[in-house]
């Protein structure tokens, strides 16, 4: 029998005993030795120094020590006469950036919002499970706030923490309003569902729908706002007044190539987190345009950043079909019950532990020889979908999951009747800019809002909590940019920070590697393009 | 683990396998997907992706298979290229009216639908929009219970719609039935469906203060301290 075939063999026929075994939550001194020794972000090898820079001194990951110390891809002469005037400039297209730009503009600013790819196109749109949000009776927003630091390894910042907490039952009202429509119970009540790492269910879900839901109905209403959108044009330099306060930004018209320059009296940054910088290796359940833009932008005006060494390597990334690579599988498998299973049958790890604890057991699994694998080559370990229905009834896997359902069905594999083999993808930046309470930087006049934003999650963001930290955050940060906007004058707009951080640069003999932000990841092939017949009709 | 740089090869196998991409022939391997095959031969893709997860609808794609007549809609980024399929991604991109409106001015959600998508309920039955579809949607049905004023039934419909707009060029009435179905869908959740208690009272707690003496005594705390209270006691 085939190996592949084999071990599935034994995940279809071991239920029971699986079900029979209780498997606790680590205590916090085995959740340490098991990341130490497992989890990505403790691999020393892996770690560079920051050189220059507010977080000179520090250490984090190549990819991004080597995204701080980019150039500019701004000439030092552009000519910064602006064709847009703005209050606040917002810069992302996914929930943080649209939430920003309507709360700004219910405040009465004059809002521009651009992005890199189309309104929408985000990491928001594919979350799918869920948001957390302290409703039931015996859940609060304290026991949220204790979860989440337990998540985070304590190195959250609790005031930006209490924030999110206490003022997720009214994000959940906003959106309700807008006409989004999470799940509910027969009473009409909303239905929630237990997320890894939380000791009360409090998910609220859209099926596996959750993002996408939220974003259109997000997006809709910016075009209804009709607040004016560029599409295809990221932000590729800040632009600061001469005393280093944010005024403005450069941004790139990719159509054309050509500069368009904005001066504006707050600038909030939400572009989102880094997943195509494909740390370590790491194949992303990200989206295209996730290239950590923020944090070099931010940077280079002199912000300051927050956990910018830990990022999030979410358990359940599919690896087999192949084109599935890095795709998410949602954690809503294991909440509704699925187990993980290695290549003898057996359980090996809480499937409600913390991300960070679930992701380094499947490494070590995979590292002791009891991993799956692949035909092309990948390792794995099974995730019981069809356990699902068995637990909770034939067509559940259907009614709460249609878009996995949906996704596999595509490449010929039942997810009702198969169990599918997962590994670890990168999936978050768990850091990022600094922020306070009101989502400002250190920088004055640059706020930001959502991934790009850090300090929230500590070091292991808690699932459920993104969504929300859109919404809350994107929020806070559009009201008091909109708010700043009323009080400032339009700054002057100079490029004195690039000068001085090419200064930096030199004076540390550092010859950047590459220019950022890096837009786009290059998958171009470079090899000869093998000719072929012309297709008959 | 994968090496990034191979993004454009990944699910490559087998036997090379003729495409023809904007009308040229290419020579690809089997098992990857439009989006890869368009990276693969050399394509730089700014306009036409986005989530690369079969989410956002940016990968729109029209294609015709092997002797087949018929024109497909697909994604790029979960579609497979097949021997001697041909495709474009199509960016799209229509200038298609999307209905201005406030929900919060809306007292009769289902008659306003008249207003402001009046052409609605001129459909003429020709099932486009529901071929169209790469989300295996009945758009055109949704399209009838939306003028039959069956909000709810829309909503759970179009739960699965990507707003990749592919039905909008097809509709020989000049509907866009996506727009119309996020109408319906916005409406059942903001304005016809009870808002929940459950909620409503917690809000109530937390602007009464019930929390208040906890959050002094946790913000007051100095991280050792924090970090004992977090453990679960329970």
């Amino acid at each position: 029998m085939d190996p592949i075939e084999e071990s599935k063999s034994r995940v279809l026929t071991g239920r029971d005993e699986r079900r029979a075994l209780t498997i606790p939550i680590l205590t916090p001194a085995d959740k340490d030795r098991l990341v130490h020794a497992y989890h990505p972000d403790y691999k020393k090898e892996e770690y560079h120094p920051i050189r220059i820079g507010p977080n000179a001194g520090e250490r984090t990951v190549r990819e991004v020590a080597e995204l701080l110390e980019s150039d500019s891809p701004v000439p030092a002469g552009l000519d910064l006469t602006p064709q847009y005037r703005v209050d606040v400039l917002v810069v992302g297209g996914g929930g943080a950036g649209a939430t920003a730009a309507l709360t700004a503009k219910a405040l009465g600013a004059d809002v521009l919002l651009v992005t890199k790819l189309r309104m929408g196109d985000s990491n928001t749109v594919m979350a799918q499970g869920g948001m957390q949000v302290a409703i039931t009776e015996d859940d609060s927003p304290v026991t949220h706030f204790f979860d989440t630091l337990r998540g985070g390894h304590h190195k959250n910042d609790p005031h930006l923490l209490k924030v999110l907490v206490e003022e997720g039952p009214m994000a959940a009202q906003w959106l309700i309003g807008l006409g989004v429509l999470f799940d509910r119970d027969e009473s009409g009540n909303l239905k929630t569902k237990k997320g890894g790492g939380s000791t009360k269910p409090r998910l609220l879900t859209c099926s596996d729908y959750t993002g996408l839901e939220i974003m259109r109905v997000l997006k809709d209403e910016v075009l209804n706002k009709q607040i004016p959108i560029l599409e295809f044009s990221p932000v590729v330099e800040l632009l600061t007044d001469p005393d280093g306060r944010c005024s403005g930004a450069v941004l790139k018209n990719m159509d054309n190539g050509r500069f368009i320059i904005v001066s504006a009296k707050s600038v909030i940054l939400a572009t989102g987190g880094s997943g195509r910088l494909h740390i370590e290796g790491f194949p992303t359940s990200n989206h295209y345009g996730a290239t950590g833009d923020a944090l070099v932008l931010a940077y280079r005006t002199g912000a300051k950043l927050a956990h910018a060494d830990t990022f999030q390597y979410h358990p359940t990334g599919s690896v087999f079909p192949e084109q599935l690579a890095g795709a998410l599988v949602t954690e809503g498998i294991r909440s509704d019950g699925g187990h993980l299973v290695n290549r003898n049958g057996k359980r090996f790890v809480n499937e409600l532990d913390t991300r960070d604890v679930v992701a380094a057991a499947i490494i070590r699994e995979c590292a002791e020889g009891r991993g799956v694998k692949t035909p092309s080559g990948r390792v794995g370990v099974w995730l019981d979908v069809p356990m699902i229905d068995l637990l909770m009834g034939d067509g559940s896997i259907t009614k709460r999951f249609p878009a996995m359902v949906r996704q596999f069905e595509r490449y010929g594999i039942d997810i009702r009747k198969e169990p599918v083999l997962i590994y670890p993808t990168l999936h978050y930046q768990n850091g990022g800019v600094a922020i306070d309470v009101e989502g400002r930087s250190n920088v004055a006049g640059l706020f930001v809002a959502g991934e790009a934003s850090g300090g929230l999650h500590g070091r292991n963001r808690l699932m459920g909590n993104s969504l929300l930290d859109l919404i809350v955050f994107g929020k806070r940060a559009g009201s008091a940019a909109a708010k700043r906007a009323k009080s400032v004058p339009a700054g002057k707009l100079t490029l004195s920070h690039v000068t001085r951080f090419r200064k930096e640069l030199e004076k540390n003999g550092i010859k950047p590697k590459r220019v950022a932000p890096i837009i786009l990841p290059d998958y171009v092939r470079r090899e000869a393009i093998t000719p072929a017949a012309l297709i008959k009709p | 683990m994968s090496d990034p740089m191979s993004e454009s090869t990944i699910g490559a196998h087998g036997r090379m396998i003729t495409v023809e991409i904007m009308g040229r022939p290419y020579a690809v391997p089997e098992g990857l997907t439009m989006l890869r095959a368009m990276w693969y031969t050399g394509h730089e893709v700014v306009r036409g992706a986005g989530c690369l997860g079969g989410f956002c609808g940016a990968c729109a794609v029209t294609y015709r298979t092997k002797e087949d007549v018929r024109l497909r809609n697909g994604l790029g980024c979960q579609t497979l290229v097949e021997d001697g399929m041909s495709f474009y991604l199509n960016f799209a991109y229509y200038p298609n009216r999307k209905a201005v409106y406030d929900l919060d001015r809306i007292s009769d959600p289902k008659q306003e639908l008249f207003k402001i998508y009046p052409e609605a309920s001129l459909c003429r039955n020709c099932n486009a929009c529901t071929e169209a579809c790469p989300q295996g949607i009945d758009v055109r049905d949704g399209v009838w219970k939306a003028v039959f004023g069956d909000f709810e039934k829309v909503s759970e419909m179009f739960m699965d719609c990507v707003m990749c707009g592919q039905c909008i060029p097809v509709c020989i009435a000049d509907i866009a039935p996506n727009h119309v179905a996020l109408y319906a869908s916005r409406a059942q959740g903001a304005l016809l469906t009870a808002p929940p208690q459950d909620l409503a009272r917690r809000i109530a707690d937390i602007q009464s203060g019930k929390y208040a003496d906890e959050w002094k005594k946790i913000l007051s705390m100095n991280e050792e301290e924090i970090k004992a209270a977090a453990q679960p006691s329970q």
